[in-house]
């Protein structure tokens, strides 16, 4: 015996009304992360001195250009999840609980989208 | 909602510190630490996008006594945040939750992102000095 009502357990959503989506997909975006975090920093510490030109070869290799982007996708994605959870704690006042999370999610997809199209106009420019 | 009058419970101050608690606390901090390098990370991208001098500057900007904190900040956060992550994934895969296997593993992951910060900072100055 449950303690949801009928309809409850039908929609399998519970009271957030997406179910394991959310908490599914930022395991997901954790998972990943693990080996491109660590790809990134072992990157980083070799391009740390260089100058624009070594970037260049560097970011135009398709493997680099290939998990840079997944690396971004991934950082945006898990990091809206994540302040998602933050804000959903701590700001109470449901007008500026609702702007903030909007706010969370459009600069997410704005900001990592501008992270993919710095990423691909160097790696493919002349 | 009448807020006010419902009895609440004991503050968080009234707690003994355990190493539980800050390292929970400090998985957020840090979570929200690194939201702030990815901005820094977009503003890297981008200047590079927009040409050799802008890449530049971010170059020096990053390479100036405020730059070198906040790019060690950063490594420490995303260490202690990606072995602290794994120390949660194990939890949400049900193993780890006996209270000396939570504490073992605390341990281990503060050491470990000690370790792991000094070691890729040892191998950056070691690159920069010796080259
Ligand atoms: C630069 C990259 C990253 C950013 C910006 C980021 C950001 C965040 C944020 C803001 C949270 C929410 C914190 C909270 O609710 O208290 C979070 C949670 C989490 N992060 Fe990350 N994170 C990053 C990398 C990683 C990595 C590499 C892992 C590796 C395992 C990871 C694993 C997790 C896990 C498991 C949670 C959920 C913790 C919980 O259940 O409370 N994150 N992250």
């Amino acid at each position: 015996m449950g303690m949801q009502s009928d309809l409850a357990r039908v929609r399998h959503l519970g009271s957030a009304k997406e179910g394991t989506h959310h908490w599914w997909a930022q395991r997901l975006t954790a998972i990943a992360l693990v080996p491109l975090s660590l790809w990134f920093i072992w990157q980083a510490i070799s391009l740390g001195g260089l100058d624009w030109v070594a970037y260049k070869a560097w970011i135009s290799h398709p493997a680099n250009t290939l998990l840079m982007v997944m690396f971004v996708v991934a950082v945006f994605h898990h990091m809206q999840l994540g302040l998602q959870v933050v804000v959903e704690d701590y700001v109470h006042g449901e007008g500026a609980k609702i702007t903030l999370l909007v706010l969370n999610k459009l600069l997410a997809v704005l900001l990592g989208g501008s992270c993919i199209l710095s990423i691909l106009k160097v790696a493919f420019g002349g | 909602m009448a807020t006010g009058e419902r009895p609440l419970s004991p503050h968080l101050q009234v707690y003994r510190w355990q190493i539980t608690m800050l390292l929970s606390i400090t998985h957020r901090i840090t979570g929200v630490g690194l939201s702030v390098g990815a901005l820094v990370l977009t503003y890297w991208l981008a200047a590079a996008a927009y040409g050799p001098g802008a890449f530049e500057r971010a170059q020096s900007f990053l390479n100036s006594w405020f730059g070198i904190l906040l790019l060690l900040g950063w490594t420490f956060a995303i260490f202690f945040h990606l072995c602290n992550g794994i120390r949660h994934l194990f939890w949400d895969a049900g193993s780890g939750f006996e209270m000396s296997q939570v504490r073992a593993s605390g341990w281990a992951v503060i050491i470990a992102s000690v370790g792991l910060t000094v070691l890729v900072w040892a191998i950056g100055f070691g690159m920069m000095g010796g080259a």
